[in-house]
């Protein structure tokens, strides 16, 4: 008869590491499915336990409003920041300070942008552009070049390559910043717009292509090489601003005035991509994060939003007591952070994503994170998590604006519908929602 | 092309219109396969079923695009991770233990313990011992990484030890019964069905707890995933406490008086009741009726037992019968006859059945495993036979297999024997799960994971895999189960079934079904439904016919039934 009793080899002397064997035989780990769902749980939860998105604001803020910022784009730590009062200041993104100010301008500040060898440019309604170098010369130095133009400039983009900008107010003019004659070379417009533009935008990778929103409810597409306009289309709303997606050249984002956020394709601008729905007050700025997977957007009912370039409703909301109307909102090149400029003058600093720390984690923890995450998205479906995971504070004036607007919606909609089911059959069509908003387009 | 040849397996004097065949055949989905392939697919195979969660998705049958993709990149990755399992079984470095008999005419079950106390290493002989203590009958509980045993003798000693060291834990006399003494979720807690309450106590032996609410419970069970202790009382009420918080989950009248055994299912953390009557309830704390009622034995259910699996079910009875249920099926596999009732029965992780029948133990090896069929055959010699040696008068009254050790645990009328059993533990232990070495900080930490993916009562079903699966009840479905006083599906069967059942011949609907499907011994609520109805409607038809005698009166009664009946 063989004998063979099961018999473990003891630990070997004097070696005090911890062995851990494992064995991942089903049989050994019951209730796997309930015990991962349980994980899951207390993952969303320590997630929306650990939010806290707000990090701080820039040293003592502006005066006035801030209603415009602009990155630098060949730096990961400087941003500048205009004001109502006409003040432009530079900030340092690591100490949140100050660097550089000036008071430019006579009257409000609308656009700064950043030329690639890093001077700065800002556009303001007292019928100027001016350009700073905030590198090299001190706070309150005289601009290195001023460029006049006919009206109110509302905003300013600098082409990706050449040494040119383009300026909007009644019309875009562009101007060549290596020429320092104060006329702009070229001057787009659609032929019979006559209202204000509001932002102004070129495409980055596309680089001769810009777009514009103007008051009359228009965006207007132009080609720098045939300067001409490209293409229009009305929406039912007036746009407060045009930002192009920095990894799908032809895609856009416009921020509404009718509270939505539609993403368009610059080849078929009869539908929108996506319509994003959530903001209880026009959009006022938004930007695609680095990636091009996410947005950011600041809104009149002060709060600023962060969405999924591809789902239609926002995946967090930031807020405080005490900022006001959000005019811009920008995403730090890094794609951690999002600042947000208020009317009170703040610009503050959030992460962007809500939970995140921003410490050296170890490689242990690093595998939590992403353990924990990948159980997150495993488990979404699941109502608890849903909940959990949708779950945000929001404040009351807010919460109740939004119940109203779906009241209102839903009312329409069901007036819409009585009408329709008492309509001849078919005169009355269904509307998608990503073709309702646009009116007409042009060519 | 000789090549091809090769792959293909064709080595007969090829012509050209074969090779031609060939070499398009391999295009086809359907072509034969090449070695490589073969093997790969065969060795895909081997590990799913080991490390499988469930059929694969069949790709072909999905039209969108879409997602017809990412199913694939799931599957992808599903497989990946079980071919990894398969190749991480290298890392395994323990053997189970074994009893083989050399020549056709040895028998495995005439082996006596000193035959393999001798064979086996001194430090394996060393974990067989015999404790002789006076206060019994014991009964006895291993830790679930098998560190501790906790003994108690029914007269009131409690002892709990590190057996293999032989160091003594905690000594008590409670001076009062004890009826059952079970671990809690490690070795710092166990709790004791005394003669009123249960009691709480912690490693040294103080109490902390008085579970006020349980009165002369019998038997008791610890859930160590859920965190509840479950323990039957001599009215038949059954109770859940959560122990990490202390409140009482539920309490469940089973309604058929004092229990006779209790039992859990591992796999899906059931309670499994042993009734007088030969019934075995199902429980979990979700209903206040038990899920299922099986007809598991003609006496009193003595001793139930579950495989870790929670495929198979043993159960003995006071009808000497020890029944091999197969529970997932609810069907009765096999039957064996006991010299007497089985009083006892343990199921090894690695499958071995211990069973107690008077003063014997007999272990039983391949009860459950599968043999070429899709049941398991009907095992004709006991593994393993133990008598005590301390003479016929000593009564095995539990026995309980070491988790992942080769050691059977005895406790008796005169105390506990440890019995070496080859091939009954568990090799390979996975150490983040249950760690049987496991040092004083891997216990805490364990505690504290545990605690955190403490599964709630709710998750306690017959399928424990149900959650994250998708809702495939319709809708209507769904409303219908919200509201209460909804008829539900069945008795909308039922009633359809009535509807449909206007003649009343001899084969109708619900006699067929009655005699097609409801010869088993399963009491469920259907079958309690059905009988009901037939009863209901024999009262009826006994009803009318009274009313139609009634109205004719008695002599023309007479005449128009007699009549009938001869027509009939």
């Amino acid at each position: 008869m063989k004998i063979k009793s099961l018999s473990r080899a003891p630990a070997p002397a004097g070696s005090d590491v911890v062995r851990q064997p494992r064995n991942l035989d089903p049989s050994q780990h019951p209730f796997e499915r309930a015990r991962e769902y349980t994980r899951a749980v207390n993952a969303v939860k320590m997630e929306r336990m650990f939010a806290a998105p707000f990090v701080g604001q820039m040293g003592h803020g502006h005066v006035d409003g801030v209603y415009t910022m602009a990155k630098d784009p060949g730096s990961l730590e400087r941003f500048g920041s205009g004001s109502g009062d006409g003040v432009i200041k530079v900030w340092d993104l690591v100490s949140r300070e100050e660097v550089w100010s000036v008071r430019g301008h006579e009257n409000i500040v609308k656009g700064i942008c950043w030329t690639p060898d890093r001077k700065l440019l800002s556009c303001a309604t007292d019928k100027t552009v001016k350009l700073w170098d905030p590198y090299n010369t001190e706070s309150k130095s005289p601009p290195l070049a001023t460029y006049l133009g006919q009206g109110a400039f509302t905003d300013i983009s600098h082409h990706r390559t050449e040494p040119a900008i383009a300026v909007a107010s009644g019309a875009i003019s562009i101007y060549d910043l290596s020429r320092p004659a104060s006329a702009p070379t070229q001057t787009l417009r659609w032929p019979t717009s006559t209202d204000t533009l509001t932002s102004v935008s070129f495409n980055q990778s596309e680089t001769s292509v810009l777009a514009s929103t103007a008051l009359d409810r228009a965006i207007v597409l132009y080609d720098l090489r045939t300067s001409s306009p490209l293409h229009k289309a009305i929406l039912n709303l007036a746009s407060n601003k045009v930002t192009w997606n920095p990894m799908e050249p032809f895609n856009f984002a416009v921020a509404n005035e009718d509270h939505n956020i539609y993403i368009f394709d610059m080849r078929k601008m009869t539908r929108a991509l996506n319509v994003l729905k959530d903001h209880v007050a026009a959009v006022m700025d938004l930007e695609f994060s680095p990636t091009g997977e996410e947005l950011i957007s600041a809104s009149y009912d002060r709060t600023i939003r962060l969405w999924n370039r591809d789902r239609g409703h926002s995946r967090d909301i930031y807020h405080t007591k005490r900022m006001q109307r959000v005019f811009s909102c920008k995403w730090t090149p890094d794609n951690k952070y999002v600042l947000s400029g208020s009317d009170d003058g703040n610009i503050r600093l959030w992460r962007a994503n809500a939970s995140d720390r921003a410490g050296i984690k170890s490689a242990r923890q690093m595998q939590k994170i992403e353990y924990d995450q990948a159980l997150i998205r495993r488990y979404s479906h699941m109502p608890e998590i849903k909940r959990i995971k949708r779950h945000r504070h929001m404040p009351k004036p807010i919460k109740k604006a939004g119940e109203i607007k779906r009241e209102e919606l839903n009312s329409i909609k069901r007036k819409e519908e009585n009408v329709r089911k008492h309509s001849k059959p078919g005169s009355m069509p269904r509307q998608p929602e990503r073709t309702k908003m646009v009116l007409g387009t042009e060519r | 092309m000789d090549q091809l040849d090769k792959i293909s397996g064709q080595d007969t004097e090829p012509s050209n219109g074969q090779h031609r065949q060939t070499t398009l055949a391999r295009k086809r989905p359907t072509a034969v396969l090449s070695q490589e392939e073969r093997e790969r697919q065969r060795q895909v195979a081997e590990a799913r079923k080991k490390y499988g969660r469930g059929r694969p998705v069949r790709l072909n049958q999905v039209k969108d695009k879409k997602l017809k993709s990412a199913l694939r990149r799931i599957e992808n990755k599903y497989q990946d991770a079980v071919l990894g399992a398969k190749d991480a079984e290298i890392l395994l470095e323990n053997q189970s233990g074994f009893l083989q008999p050399e020549s056709a005419l040895e028998r495995t079950y005439k082996v006596r313990q000193e035959d393999i106390s001798e064979a086996v290493s001194v430090q394996q002989a060393k974990k067989s011992f015999e404790l002789k203590l006076d206060l019994g009958p014991y009964c006895a509980n291993y830790t679930r990484n098998g560190k501790q045993l906790l003994l108690a003798g029914q007269k009131g000693h409690i002892a709990t030890c590190d057996w293999r060291s032989g160091k003594p834990g905690c000594e008590l006399n409670l001076n009062e019964t004890v009826r059952d003494a079970k671990w809690l979720h490690n070795d710092q807690y166990f709790a004791v069905a005394q003669k009123k309450h249960v009691y709480i106590y912690d490693a040294a032996g103080v109490e902390i707890h008085v579970l006020r609410k349980y009165v002369e419970t019998s038997h008791l069970e610890f859930l160590p995933y859920h965190f509840l202790l479950a323990g039957v009382e001599n009215s038949g009420f059954l109770r859940y406490t959560d122990t990490s918080t202390g409140q009482i989950v539920a309490e469940h009248p089973t309604r058929k008086g004092p229990p006779t055994a209790l039992a859990q299912n591992p796999y899906n953390a059931i309670l499994h009741v042993g009734h007088q009557n030969g019934t075995v309830s199902l429980w979990s704390p979700n209903s206040t009726d038990p899920l299922i009622k099986i007809q598991a034995n003609t006496g009193a259910v003595r001793s139930i037992a579950m495989d870790r699996s929670g495929h198979y079910m043993l159960t003995g009875g006071q009808d000497s019968r020890l029944k091999l249920w197969d529970i997932r099926a609810l069907k009765e596999v096999h039957s064996y006859s006991t010299r007497q009732p089985a009083t006892s029965i343990s199921i090894s992780d690695r499958g071995l059945a211990a069973v107690v029948s008077g003063t014997s133990t007999t272990i039983w090896k391949d009860l459950l495993t599968t043999g070429n069929s899709s049941q398991p055959g009907k095992v004709q010699s006991p593994y393993l036979n133990y008598h005590s040696s301390l003479g016929t008068q000593v009564k095995p009254n539990t026995v309980g297999f070491c988790p992942f050790e080769d050691i059977l645990g005895v406790a008796h009328s005169s105390g506990f024997t440890s019995l070496i059993v080859p091939g009954a533990g568990e090799a390979n232990y996975d150490a983040l799960e249950v760690n049987p070495y496991e040092t004083r900080t891997q216990r805490r930490e364990a505690e504290v994971k545990s605690l955190l993916t403490k599964l709630q009562p709710e998750t306690i079903a017959l399928d424990p895999n149900f959650i994250g699966s998708l809702d495939v009840r319709s809708a209507e479905q769904r409303a219908r189960e919200k509201d209460l006083d909804a008829p539900s599906r069945e008795e909308e069967k039922m009633a359809m079934l009535k509807e449909r059942n206007r003649a009343r011949g001899k084969n109708s609907a619900l006699r067929r079904h009655l005699r097609k499907k409801g010869g088993k011994n399963i009491i469920d609520e259907k079958r309690v439904r059905m009988e009901q109805m037939r009863h209901e409607k024999s009262e009826r038809e006994k009803e009318r016919i009274t009313g139609e005698k009634m109205e004719l009166g008695p002599a023309l009664a007479r005449i128009f039934y007699t009549s009938m009946n001869t027509e009939a």
